[in-house]
């Protein structure tokens, strides 16, 4: 019996574990989780792989985490299934384990499509630190990798590799690389950079098939796209995107959609069930609605939040949106909310762009308040927007300002500034 | 904790809070060789605002429930409980501006030849922090506030 369970410690976990301990310093906790080594930051795992990071520099948490925070880890194991009557967990080994509140935080898994030939040596895919070291493991064999998709995952994928010396190639099946991010112009940037970088762009593609080598057909040697193409490899890397882990939850009574779905307080349908990170489907303040968003910010804001409300401290989930900061092959760029809204009237869009440079700023207006961020090259001032953003402050009065170059505190009108307490 | 309150009204915008927070997080704590020998330059983590005749420095306000840090990918960026100062390891940064996204004061600089962000780190080994002491015309102050 432990009064809290938490199913995952990844970023969602582990900052439940922070929350509840800030309220609630005795009541047991019990961690569930499948990874063995200590808590990382998953979004380094390039770094890792281009070899800028070692397993030291990833840990995101001190060392001796859980037994600072008194928390019983169960590591390198798996949490199975899910008794809501009899409220239990019960883990690979048929061990149970009985709580009085439950978070899931199992995350994400790479979407795999049917592909032929996928179960090939040489196919892996890009979201664990285990995948990172197996990706790493082969690095030294291979010469050329094919990366199929082209979010985020792909990219750093094919940042690491192509710091590492392989000749990469990068499939993506629309028209546009980051294309849920970024719009065509902060696209084309961004593609440019890569390219120039020795990465082969293949848009409006995907894979059909993958090939095996001549010599031994288990192996890894090129893949067919859709158009037919062959390109050679001995590296596939998948990166379509990740989805929720659901599997603990199938068949019981706690409600999914793409998602599990959570209220303002990460809280599942089920009483005392709780749900934070890339399983769940939480509130998206720009789009007014749930969504999956699996970022790892989110993850960690809403671990918070569902740590907080477990261990009694009523607390609101403000809500996240499509949020990233990307440094890929050394261009700084912060994309928020829209980046490619309808083209229906509905929205004003106010752009400054300067290709010389390489500045590029858009935001995207909805009757006056900030729906949509771009920014490329000149992203010191993002969060002030971001602020304004997240409290739907309405910029009539000042809305020019937001893209000129001297934008910044100052040019904000004082009675917000007064409001956003700078103490002057 | 110690907090930086800057005084709008009494602001010149002469800058030298940047100047002198240069120097402090310089190798050589010396203002000619801060400025013309130490390659890269050290980056100044107060930022003068000016939209003239508004003018007024501000620096990382070291935040009771600070997005940086939950935003923080790689966990550099930490709340130091004991202190109250919101701490930046730099062995840590990845380098990756989430924090910068987030900062409502957009008061976290980025240090690009270094691969990290820089923010104030409130002058820890100082009485007064450098802004503070060096502002010619008392627009920086200290106060006091219960962390």
């Amino acid at each position: 019996m432990s009064k809290y369970v938490i199913v995952g410690a990844s970023a969602a976990g582990i900052s439940a574990i922070e929350a509840i301990r800030e309220v609630d310093p005795v009541g047991t906790i019990t961690v569930i989780s499948e990874e063995p080594c200590p808590q990382y930051s998953r979004p380094m795992i390039s770094d890792f792989v281009s070899g800028k990071a070692n397993l030291e520099k990833m840990k995101c948490r001190d060392d001796h985490f859980w037994e600072k925070n008194t928390v019983q880890a169960l590591t390198g194991r798996t949490a199975v299934s899910l008794n809501l009557a009899d409220r239990y967990v019960t883990l690979d080994g048929q061990d149970r384990i009985n709580f009085e509140k439950l978070l899931i935080a199992t995350g994400g898994k790479p979407f795999i499509p049917k592909i032929e030939g996928a179960e090939k040596d040489g196919v892996l895919t890009f979201t664990t630190f285990s995948d990172a070291e197996r990706l790493a493991a082969k690095i030294e064999k291979s010469t050329k990798a094919l990366v199929i998709g082209a979010g985020l995952i792909g990219v750093s994928a094919a940042e690491a590799l192509v710091k590492r010396g392989l000749k990469v190639t990068m499939v993506e099946f629309k028209d546009k690389i980051l294309s849920l991010l970024l719009d065509a112009t902060a696209s084309d940037i961004v593609e440019n950079v890569i390219r120039k970088a020795g990465v082969t762009i293949i848009t409006g593609q995907t894979v059909q098939r993958i090939l095996g080598k001549p010599e031994n057909d288990r192996l890894v040697g090129g893949a067919i796209l859709t158009n037919g193409d062959q390109v050679s490899c001995d590296l596939v890397i998948i990166a379509i995107g990740v989805v929720p882990r659901m599997e603990l939850v199938a068949g019981t009574d706690v409600k999914t959609n793409k998602g599990i779905i959570v209220d303002r307080f990460m809280r599942t349908n089920v009483p005392d069930v709780y749900a934070s990170g890339d399983v769940a489907e939480a509130y998206d303040f720009v789009l007014n609605e749930n969504r999956p968003l699996p970022l790892w910010p989110l993850a960690q804001l809403e671990g918070r939040v569902a740590g907080y409300n477990m261990a009694g401290k009523k607390t609101d989930y403000p809500g996240g949106t499509s949020m990233s900061a990307l440094k890929y092959f050394g261009i700084p760029i912060v994309s928020v909310g829209l980046a490619n809204p309808k083209d229906d009237g509905t929205y004003e869009i106010l752009v400054k762009l300067d290709p010389e440079k390489g500045l590029y700023k858009k935001l995207v207006l909805k009757d006056n308040v900030i729906v949509g961020m771009t920014l490329v090259n000149d992203i010191e001032r993002a969060g002030i927007i971001f602020y304004l953003m997240k409290n739907c402050v309405n910029v009539k009065k000042f809305k020019q300002e937001l893209i000129s170059e001297n934008f910044g505190l100052a040019t904000l009108p004082s009675r917000l500034r007064k409001k956003m307490n700078l103490g002057n | 904790m110690k907090r930086i309150i800057a005084e709008e009204e009494v602001c010149m915008g002469c800058g030298l809070c940047e100047v002198y927070c240069t120097v402090q997080h310089s190798k050589s704590k010396d203002i000619v060789k801060a400025y013309n020998r130490e390659n890269p330059r050290p980056i100044s983590r107060v930022r003068l605002e000016t939209n003239k005749p508004v003018s007024f420095a501000i620096q990382c306000r070291h935040c009771e429930d600070a997005p940086c840090v939950t935003a923080c990918l790689s966990g550099a960026m930490r709340k130091d409980e004991a202190t109250g100062l919101v701490t930046h390891d730099k062995e840590k940064c990845m380098g990756c501006w989430t924090c910068i996204m987030v900062c409502p004061y957009g008061a976290i600089k980025m240090d690009v030849s270094n691969k990290v962000v820089a923010k104030c780190d409130l002058c820890s080994e100082l009485d007064v922090p450098a802004c503070v002491a060096n502002c010619p015309n008392g627009a920086l102050v200290v106060q006091e506030v219960k962390p």
